[in-house]
C-alpha cells in the first residue's frame, strides 16, 4: 500500500446518494484477474447520463470524489476501490460509507472522509471552480476560501494510511498469538479449530 | 470476562478474539473461509508474490459459481462444455488451479455439491453455529440463518484470511429487528426481509450487526432464516443473525462437514448458550408487527424502495429527503415507470428464480406449488429457475418440480449466481422487466440497462403466470 498524507486538487462533484458497488463498477468487470485497468469501467452507466460529472473535462483526472449518503453499498467486490484508484481518485469525501467499501478504499490506500451533509453541499459548490485540499495529519479539508472542517478517523487507519503499512504483513508477525488462540480453541471448541478438510 | 448479560453477537465475538490492542481493534480468528472464483485471483497472486502459503487450508472451501453458465457443462460424451466468454474462462480457470496449488478443497463445476457459495456451506454443514465465517462476496451474511457470524469481504481482507486466518476488525454495534405476530397467507421470509430494508432503508444497518428476533424468525425453517439473514447486506448491515436453535440443530445435524459423535454434543451444548441473554441490550431496536408485512415488491433501483404489492409507484414529491427525492427521480427514469401506477398493472417479460437469497429447495417448491397446473404467460419471453446447488437440483427433481417448472413453460437450469448479477451468459436485456427473486434491483445489475423488481418465489412464479407483477393471493385457482 502507497502511504498517504496529502490530497489536493480538483474534487468531482457527483453528491448523489446510496451510490452501490454496481454503479461504482458494473459486474461484467469484475472478470479481471489483475487490479488494474478498471478506471475505463468506473460510473460506466453514470458517464452515459447527458450533463455528468465523469466525462466533463473539468474534472478529468481529479484526485477527490464528493459522493452523497452511504456511498459504497452493496457488494464487497474491492474492484470499487481498484476502479477508483485506476481513475485517479484517492480521496473520497462523503456523509457516509458502507463498512465494506471503507475497509476496502483504506486496504488501498484511498483515504474516505465522512463529513455532515451541510459541509458536503458546500465543497459541492466549491468544487465547480475550485481545488479542495484534504489533509490527513490534521484531520481537515480546506478550501481556497478559507472553509475547514475537520473529519475522524480510525487512529490505526490512520497510522497504517500514514505509513503504508501492509497488514498481511504486521498480522504475520502475530504467527504465535495465533497458533496460542489455535491451540486453545483446538480444546475449547474443537468442532470449529480442528481440521475439517482435505484438499 | 465479565458475567453481564451478553448478546449473541457478543457472545461469538468473545470467543474469536486472538488479540485485542488498546484501540479497541480486536484481532478475530476465522473459523470458515469460503472462496470463489471473482474475489479471489489477486489474493492469490499476492500470496504468491510473497512467498505466503495458506495458513488453514482444512478450514478453506474453493467453489466456482459467478461465472459458470446454467446450461449444461458436459456433452454427452461427459467432456467439458468450453465456456464461451474468455475472460470468464479464465477467472474459472485461475480458481481451478489456485485451489489445489495452495492445499484447498474445491469443489468442480460438474461436481454434484458444486452451487453458490451462501447454498453450499450451510448444506454442506461446512457453515456451522457460532463460527465466524467469511467469503469474498457480501451475501456471506446468508450464513447468519444459522446463527454463524458470517461477513462479506474484499480481496484483501481474503488475501489477510488465507495468510493468517485472523481478521482485524472493531466490534460492531448491535441493532435488535423484532418482528412478532402471525404472518398472512403469501407472506414469506423474502417478503419480511424485503419489508424491513423498507423500513429502515439502505444504510440502516450500517455499522452494525442485526440480531433477528421474535416469534416469527423462531418459527421460521433455517431456509428462511437463511433469507432472511442473506439480505442483511442490503440494510447496510455487514451480518446477521438468528439464534441457533432445536431447529437449527435439527438442519446441521448429519451434514458432510458437522461436528459427529462427542464434538457434536459439545457443540450443541456450546450452540444453545449463545442466545442472547435476558437483560441485555442492543444498541438500537426496531419492532414490526408481522400483519402489517404484505407480499412485497420493489420499484426502484434501491432495496429499500419497497411496496406491498397493493400499492402504487410513488411519486418523488412522496419524500421529504432533498437527495432521495433526486435518487427516486432517477430510478423511475431508469425503470420507465409513472408515478401512481397500479403495480399490478406493471408487465414483465422475464422471470428469474434463482440467487442465494431464494433458490434452496423451499423456495424451487414454493414456485412449484404457484406453477403446478399453470402456464407462463405469452408475453414473458424468458424465464428460468436457477437451483442453488446441484444437490437441490436433484432434490427438487426427485420430488417431480422440475417437471412442473418445465410444464409451465419455465426453463430449468445449472445452478449459479446466473442472472442475479449477471456475470454469466444469463441477462435481462436493456429496457426489459424482470420479476426476480434476487436480492439488489441496482441499476445495471441484472445487465446493462435491466430492469429489476424484487420479490419471493412464489410471487415470481406468479408474475410468470400473469405476465404482471401479482398478487400472488389473487391467483384464479389453477386449470
Amino acid at each position: 500500500m502507497e502511504a498517504i498524507n496529502h490530497v489536493a486538487g480538483k474534487a468531482i462533484p457527483f453528491g448523489r446518494k446510496n451510490v452501490d458497488t454496481d454503479v461504482i463498477i458494473p459486474a461484467h468487470w469484475l472478470k479481471t484477474i489483475t487490479r488494474e485497468g478498471l478506471g475505463k469501467g468506473a460510473f460506466e452507466a453514470v458517464k452515459l447520463e447527458e450533463g455528468n460529472v465523469f466525462t466533463d473535462e473539468r474534472w478529468a483526472g481529479a484526485p477527490i470524489l464528493i459522493a452523497g449518503d452511504n456511498f459504497g453499498c452493496g457488494s464487497s467486490r474491492e474492484h470499487a476501490a481498484w476502479a477508483l484508484l485506476d481513475m485517479g481518485v484517492t480521496c473520497v469525501i462523503a456523509p457516509s460509507f458502507s463498512d465494506i467499501f471503507s475497509g476496502n478504499a483504506f486496504k488501498n490506500g484511498i483515504l474516505t472522509v465522512a463529513l455532515p451533509q451541510e459541509a458536503i453541499d458546500r465543497l459541492m459548490e466549491v468544487a465547480q471552480d475550485e481545488t479542495i485540499d484534504v489533509d490527513l495529519d490534521t484531520q481537515s479539508v480546506t478550501t481556497p476560501f478559507q472553509d475547514r472542517f475537520t473529519f475522524e478517523i480510525d487512529p490505526f487507519r490512520k497510522h497504517c494510511l500514514l505509513n503504508g503499512l501492509d497488514e498481511v504483513g504486521l498480522t504475520m508477525a502475530q504467527g504465535d498469538t495465533i497458533s496460542g488462540y489455535e491451540g486453545k480453541a483446538r480444546e475449547t471448541l474443537p468442532f470449529l479449530a480442528s481440521p475439517v478438510l482435505a484438499a | 470476562m465479565t458475567n453481564a448479560p451478553r448478546t449473541l453477537y457478543q457472545k461469538i465475538w468473545d470467543a474469536h478474539v486472538v488479540d485485542r490492542r488498546d484501540d479497541g481493534t480486536c484481532l478475530i480468528y476465522i473459523d470458515r473461509h469460503i472462496v470463489h472464483e471473482v474475489t479471489s485471483p489477486q489474493a492469490f497472486e499476492s500470496l504468491r508474490a510473497a512467498g505466503r502459503p495458506v495458513r488453514r487450508p482444512d478450514l478453506t472451501l474453493a467453489v466456482p459459481d459467478h461465472n459458470l453458465p446454467t446450461t449444461a457443462r458436459r456433452d454427452a460424451n461427459g467432456n467439458r462444455v468450453p465456456i464461451a466468454d474468455p475472460q470468464s474462462a479464465q477467472q474459472l480457470e485461475m480458481l481451478e488451479k489456485n485451489a489445489p496449488a495452495f492445499g484447498i478443497r474445491y469443489i468442480g463445476d460438474a461436481d454434484p455439491e458444486q452451487g453458490i457459495v451462501h447454498v453450499v456451506g450451510p448444506e454442506q454443514g461446512f457453515s456451522l453455529p457460532g463460527a465466524t465465517i467469511v467469503c469474498g462476496d457480501s451475501h456471506t451474511a446468508c450464513n447468519g440463518g444459522l446463527g454463524a457470524l458470517a461477513f462479506g469481504i474484499g480481496t484483501s481482507e481474503v488475501e489477510h484470511v488465507l495468510a493468517t486466518q485472523t481478521l482485524l476488525l472493531k466490534q460492531s454495534k448491535t441493532f435488535e429487528i423484532r418482528v412478532e405476530g402471525k404472518l398472512g397467507a403469501g407472506v414469506t421470509p423474502k417478503d419480511v426481509i424485503l419489508h424491513v430494508i423498507g423500513v429502515i432503508g439502505t444504510a440502516g444497518g450500517t455499522g452494525y450487526v442485526i440480531e433477528y428476533t421474535g416469534n416469527v424468525f423462531r418459527e421460521m425453517s433455517v431456509e428462511g432464516r437463511l433469507t432472511v439473514s442473506n439480505m442483511s447486506i442490503e440494510g447496510g448491515a455487514r451480518a446477521g443473525l438468528v439464534a441457533p436453535d432445536e431447529i437449527t440443530f435439527d438442519y446441521v445435524k448429519g451434514r458432510p462437514y458437522a461436528p459427529k459423535g462427542a464434538d457434536w454434543d459439545k457443540a450443541v451444548a456450546w450452540w444453545k448458550s449463545l442466545a442472547t441473554d435476558e437483560g441485555a441490550t442492543y444498541d438500537k431496536s426496531v419492532f414490526i408487527r408481522a400483519e402489517d408485512i404484505q407480499p412485497t415488491v420493489t420499484w426502484g433501483t434501491s432495496p429499500e424502495d419497497t411496496s406491498g404489492i397493493g400499492g402504487v409507484v410513488p411519486a418523488p414529491e412522496d419524500f421529504a429527503d432533498a437527495s432521495k427525492r433526486d435518487a427516486v427521480k432517477h430510478s423511475l427514469d431508469y425503470m420507465g415507470l409513472t408515478p401512481g401506477t397500479k403495480l399490478t398493472d406493471v408487465e414483465v417479460q422475464n422471470v428469474f428464480i434463482g440467487s442465494c437469497t431464494n433458490s434452496r429447495i423451499e423456495d424451487i417448491r414454493a414456485a412449484a406449488e404457484v406453477l403446478k397446473g399453470r402456464h407462463k404467460a405469452d408475453n414473458v419471453k424468458w424465464a428460468i429457475v436457477v437451483p442453488g446447488s446441484g444437490l437441490v437440483k436433484a432434490q427438487a427433481e426427485a420430488e417431480g418440480l422440475d417437471k412442473i417448472i418445465i410444464d409451465a413453460g419455465l426453463e430449468w437450469r445449472e445452478p449459479g449466481c446466473s442472472a442475479c448479477l449477471a456475470m454469466n451468459p444469463d441477462k435481462v436485456p436493456a429496457g426489459e422487466r424482470c420479476a426476480s427473486t434476487s436480492n439488489r434491483n441496482f441499476t445495471g445489475r441484472q445487465g446493462p440497462g435491466a430492469r429489476t423488481h424484487l420479490m419471493s418465489p412464489a410471487m415470481a412464479a406468479a408474475a410468470a403466470v400473469t405476465g404482471k407483477l401479482t398478487d400472488v393471493r389473487d391467483l384464479a385457482p389453477a386449470s
